[in-house]
């Protein structure tokens, strides 16, 4: 009976919206309201929290994330609209007629300091206690509406039992708000699923499949939940103090290698306005905070466009040249542990598609405890290898049983934004007043093609500038270097580059328009793999995934808040420090060069590149034992 | 009059439990086309019978007016307000008029599937429901053009819920139909615009559908006489408590209190819960009230509390529920609830202050007002009614005052 699709996208709560008319000049287009008595004139269909914003009328909010779709439930922003019985939530409430709206009425305020009240007694611990101190959503609220005190009580002990068994998220229910937008993060943005509301009345809580701790469920680790959360019930698994003592230890060599979006981050938790890059700065405090070696993972970026370029390279060649009709095309990046493990999960038998190079972070780790333990005579037990990541899922990926490659676990902490700001903090160093330095030897500062890995589309930008230059011996054709179809924060982006001229050893590619897609949310990531599961990706070459909104610059160990204007000032400041640079091919990057004269001397995708750079995916499904 | 095996309550009534020729509500209707259907049930001013008291001809002309190629009706058989149980009795011995009126509606409003959401405790009537269903389709009320009607074709289903109160609020009902955690929706947009998978959607209870073939035949006007200008007809009282004949019982709008605790044989009576939990406590002084929409409302519950009851205790059980059945979205009616519950715990112990008490009245006017759905909007009404109805008692007589009720 029902017209339901076969595969049934799992969905929140989804308010209806109504529609904005394209072009606000046609009649009906506006509706003109009053709000506090004041005339305005505002596009149909606009909710009334938007139509207070463009009006410069401060609503509070905690439910409501612009990411994410509306949910209506914390009931803070409650308005009073004439010849209505209830106060009406501004956030939900479509303006479809010539409605009389007060904002700051008695009943308002107290209502809303009704909720702010009751939220807080139900919210444990205390804010000097609480790593969001400061940057709590809820606290902001409660002083902006003063609350001076418990009206109704304050829990004295936790109710529930916080989850620690993630190797990335940890979740402290105690601390929940039930705003949901973790709810809507996991369902709606990324349509993994994890996160639901469990029970009802006040046993309500959010929780997993069957309350399965997050390491047993298809949790993907990518942290957008933490990113939206107002409160401190959502945290990335912080590994700073064994980090510290680490430090401390003088018989440990510890080494850091920083991935481009913290760099383009990090300014935020140091109170500058989004777009900032610090990458000289940050290598400064990092050497005083005490890591003995600061690296760049553009260095093991450019290395991973090489072997997953040469890869490219080699399966075009089996399926163009000898027709061999197993090769797996497109190629999908790997770079994304989120997206890796959201493609064990959801599309296991598409696995053959991805790339076999490991990431950047893990690339490195190997060659940290290999190539560079010996140039430089540390025994790789004595190496702490850590990486400041932009990425949650990046602490699971470091503990996958199969990055050992090296005999030791190849990366031994992966560290966030978030936290290496606390460990600054900490040190008593303000990051903006640092000086600026470069990054260590042997492995330098890297290309701008690896810098650009942390916006969505900058692996593709930064495979194309190589293989287009292997293939051709000509620098891709577009103008500086910048493959502006590649970039943007487009959902799904398809463009294609034409092989012409090809050297004699490529001639098998001569004349191929070289298709390429670029997509970043798992959401659009479904979208793709339905249309690989479809055969629509026939003549598609090679597919960027990236499992966070924005990519990395948007991944769940950045700093809080997020929104898509805060991602797109961090992706400029990334493009802009690309463009700023000499050296912006992987390829040319002398340290690349020199170690596969040196060290992988076989070349990228020979036998030892494939134990230390590359890797194998779990067939894990969607349900797990 | 038709037997039952109630002994306390016969089945006799005005409209409702009045004679009734089944099938002859749809004849009529086919008769006289679908635009006078709605005149007469705008004529009949039929309000539902759920509780809310919204017009039902302004409903399904709503639905009639929305522009959509398929359109559902749903009829609310969630019947979970406490002390409510008409609904059980006309699905059991007048399952007819439910589905007729059902059927009636889809051939009006255009639409192809009825469906009935029954309450989960229900699950014995499924069987007697199903044959009939069954039945009405051998008969051609049913299934593909009906009574040799081309175009008009109309299946029903029933759908279980799971003992979710809140599922008898129409959109998380809805929710619920599309395989979802039981949750009020946000409104507007209302179900007549989008209901079941986003589609027009008729909600109504049970007795609304039951009253339109008994309208249709008899005519709006006729339904007029019985009721008040408001509030018309004749409605179903499921009256339970301290009385000797406790039962259903069809009465017309209009009737005052004190005339129906007579009629149920109610002795030395200190208080009646209209409306159920989340109705509002009426004492002995205001039995002159009548019940209809414009004074003591009630979607049909009546408990009858005699002068043995102990006030307090009632109040703590209607929170306790309220407690437990909130769906937890929203935060004035999760922790809200909690809140009025361990006010009057405090109470109960003697350790609470007319300060504290004062802040859980305000705290019950914000719910009214900033709850997402009438649960919340509605579950601070006997608290509220109950302790300024009752305040001698509780903080006096029952020697609640304690060493802090000052």
């Amino acid at each position: 009976m029902e017209s339901k699709e076969k595969y049934r996208v799992p969905v929140s709560q989804k308010p209806h919206v109504v529609e904005k008319p394209r072009d606000i000049n046609t009649i009906g287009g506006t509706v003109t309201i009053e709000i506090n008595e004041k005339k305005v004139s505002v596009p149909m269909g606009t909710t009334i929290l938007e139509a207070c914003r463009e009006n410069q009328i401060h609503i509070p909010t905690l439910c409501h994330h612009d990411d994410l779709c509306v949910a209506g439930v914390c009931r803070v922003c409650v308005v009073e609209v004439e010849g209505m019985r209830t106060l009406q939530a501004s956030c939900t409430f479509p303006i479809t007629a010539p409605v009389k709206i007060h904002t700051s009425t008695p009943m308002v305020r107290k209502a809303r300091r009704h909720i702010i009240d009751l939220l807080l007694s139900e919210h444990y611990g205390e804010c000097y206690s609480c790593f969001r101190n400061q940057n709590c959503e809820l606290q902001k609220l409660a002083k902006e509406y003063g609350v001076d005190q418990y009206n109704f009580g304050h829990l004295e002990k936790p109710r529930y039992e916080t989850d620690r068994s993630s190797a990335s998220v940890i979740r402290d229910m105690n601390k929940c708000i039930l705003c949901k937008r973790c709810v809507r993060t996991c369902i709606d943005l990324q349509e993994v699923g994890v996160l639901e509301a469990i029970n009802r009345g006040h046993e309500t809580h959010i929780g997993t499949f069957f309350d399965k701790p997050l390491s047993d469920v298809i949790c993907i680790n990518c942290g957008q939940c933490i990113n939206r959360c107002p409160t401190a019930a959502l945290r990335a698994n912080d590994p700073s103090d064994e980090l510290w003592e680490a430090i401390e230890n003088p018989k440990k060599h510890v080494v850091i290698q920083t991935a481009p979006s913290p760099r383009a981050g990090i300014g935020e938790e140091f109170g500058l306005e989004p777009g900032h890059s610090m990458t000289g700065e940050l290598n400064t405090a990092l050497r005083r905070i005490g890591f003995d070696r600061v690296f760049d993972t553009n260095f093991t970026a450019d290395l991973t466009i090489m072997e997953e370029g040469t890869e490219l390279l080699n399966r075009l060649k089996k399926a163009v040249l000898l027709g061999d009709e197993s090769v797996k095309l497109p190629q999908f990046t790997s770079c994304s542990p989120g997206w890796v493990k959201f493609i064990e999960h959801f599309y296991p038998e598409f696995l053959g598609y991805l790339s076999t190079a490991k990431s950047p972070q893990q690339m490195f780790g190997a060659v940290i405890k290999t190539f560079y333990a010996k140039e430089s005579g540390i025994d790789p037990a004595d190496i702490v290898s850590v990486a400041l990541m932009p990425c949650s899922a990046k602490k699971f990926e470091c503990n996958r049983p199969e990055m050992r490659a090296s005999g030791y676990k190849d990366v031994d902490y992966g560290l966030t934004t978030r936290e290496l700001a606390q460990m600054i903090k900490e040190a008593g160093i303000y990051l903006p007043e640092m000086p600026k330095s470069h990054f260590d030897e042997p492995f330098g500062d890297a290309s701008g093609a690896g810098l650009i890995f942390g916006a969505t589309g900058g692996v593709m930008e930064a495979a194309l500038r190589t293989v287009y230059e292997l293939v051709t011996g000509r620098e891709v054709p577009f103008k500086n270097l910048n493959i502006v179809p590649c970039r943007g924060f487009e959902g799904i982006k398809q463009a294609s580059v034409m092989l012409e001229g090809c050297k004699d050893e490529y001639s098998f590619l001569e004349g191929i328009e070289l298709k390429f897609i670029v997509a970043h949310g798992t959401a659009n990531a479904k979208k793709v793999m339905e249309m690989l599961r479809k055969g629509e990706l026939k003549d598609v070459h090679f597919v960027e995934i990236m499992a966070c909104p924005g990519g990395c610059l948007g991944g769940g160990g950045q700093p809080i808040p997020t929104s898509e204007e805060i991602r797109k000032k961090r992706a400029e400041a990334i493009y802009a420090e690309d463009e700023s640079l000499s050296l912006r091919k992987s390829h040319e990057n002398p340290y690349v060069k020199y170690i596969y004269e040196n060290f992988l001397t076989e070349g990228p995708c020979s036998e030892l590149s494939h134990h230390l750079l590359h890797t194998h995916y779990q067939k894990r499904g969607k349900f797990i034992a | 009059m038709k037997p039952n095996g109630n002994k306390y309550a016969v089945r006799q009534g005005a409209v409702l439990f009045s004679e009734y020729a089944p099938g002859s509500g749809i004849k009529k209707a086919l008769e006289i086309g679908r635009e006078n259907i709605l005149l007469e049930l705008r004529e009949s001013k039929l309000k539902g019978r759920g509780g809310a008291g919204f017009p039902t001809a302004t409903k399904w002309m709503l639905v009639a007016a929305a522009k959509s190629e398929e359109k559902f009706i749903v009829c609310n058989a969630d019947e979970g307000e406490p002390g409510t149980f008409k609904d059980r009795v006309l699905l059991l011995e007048y399952p007819e008029l439910v589905f007729e009126g059902m059927l009636i509606a889809g051939y009006t409003l255009g639409a192809r599937q009825g469906i009935i959401y029954l309450r989960g405790e229900y699950e014995y009537m499924l069987k007697s429901l199903e044959s009939y269903l069954e039945q009405m389709k051998e008969d051609n009320l049913l299934g593909n053009n009906i009574l040799g009607n081309p175009n008009f074709n109309f299946e029903i289903v029933i759908r279980l819920g799971s003992g979710a109160y809140v599922c008898g609020e129409e959109t998380a009902l809805i929710e619920s139909l599309e395989g979802n955690r039981g949750e009020a929706r946000n409104r507007p947009p209302y179900p007549v615009n989008t209901g079941y998978l986003g589609r027009p959607t008729v909600v109504n209870n049970v007795e609304t559908l039951a009253s339109v073939p008994h309208i249709l035949v008899k005519g709006g006007e006729w339904f007029r006489t019985f009721g008040t200008d408001k509030s018309t007809g004749s409605k179903l009282f499921s009256v339970s408590g301290d009385c000797e004949r406790p039962g259903v019982y069809e009465l017309p709008w209009g009737t005052k209190i004190k005339d129906l605790l007579e009629i149920v044989g109610a002795k030395n009576t200190k208080a009646v819960q209209v409306g159920g939990a989340s109705g509002s406590c009426i004492p002995k002084s205001q039995f002159e009230r009548t019940l209809a929409y414009e004074d003591a409302a009630t979607g049909g519950s009546i408990m009858i509390f005699n002068e043995s009851r102990n006030m307090l205790k009632i109040l703590k059980n209607f929170m306790e529920f309220f407690v437990e059945e909130s769906c937890g979205q929203c935060t004035p009616c999760r922790v809200g609830n909690v809140k009025l519950l361990e006010g009057i715990e405090k109470i109960e112990r003697g350790v609470y202050t007319f300060g504290h008490l004062n802040k859980l009245k305000e705290l019950g006017r914000t719910m009214q007002v900033a709850s997402k759905c009438g649960l919340g909007q509605s579950s601070p009404n006997a608290f509220l009614s109950i302790l300024e109805n009752f305040k001698e008692e509780i903080f006096n007589k029952n020697g609640y005052g304690g060493h802090n009720g000052k």
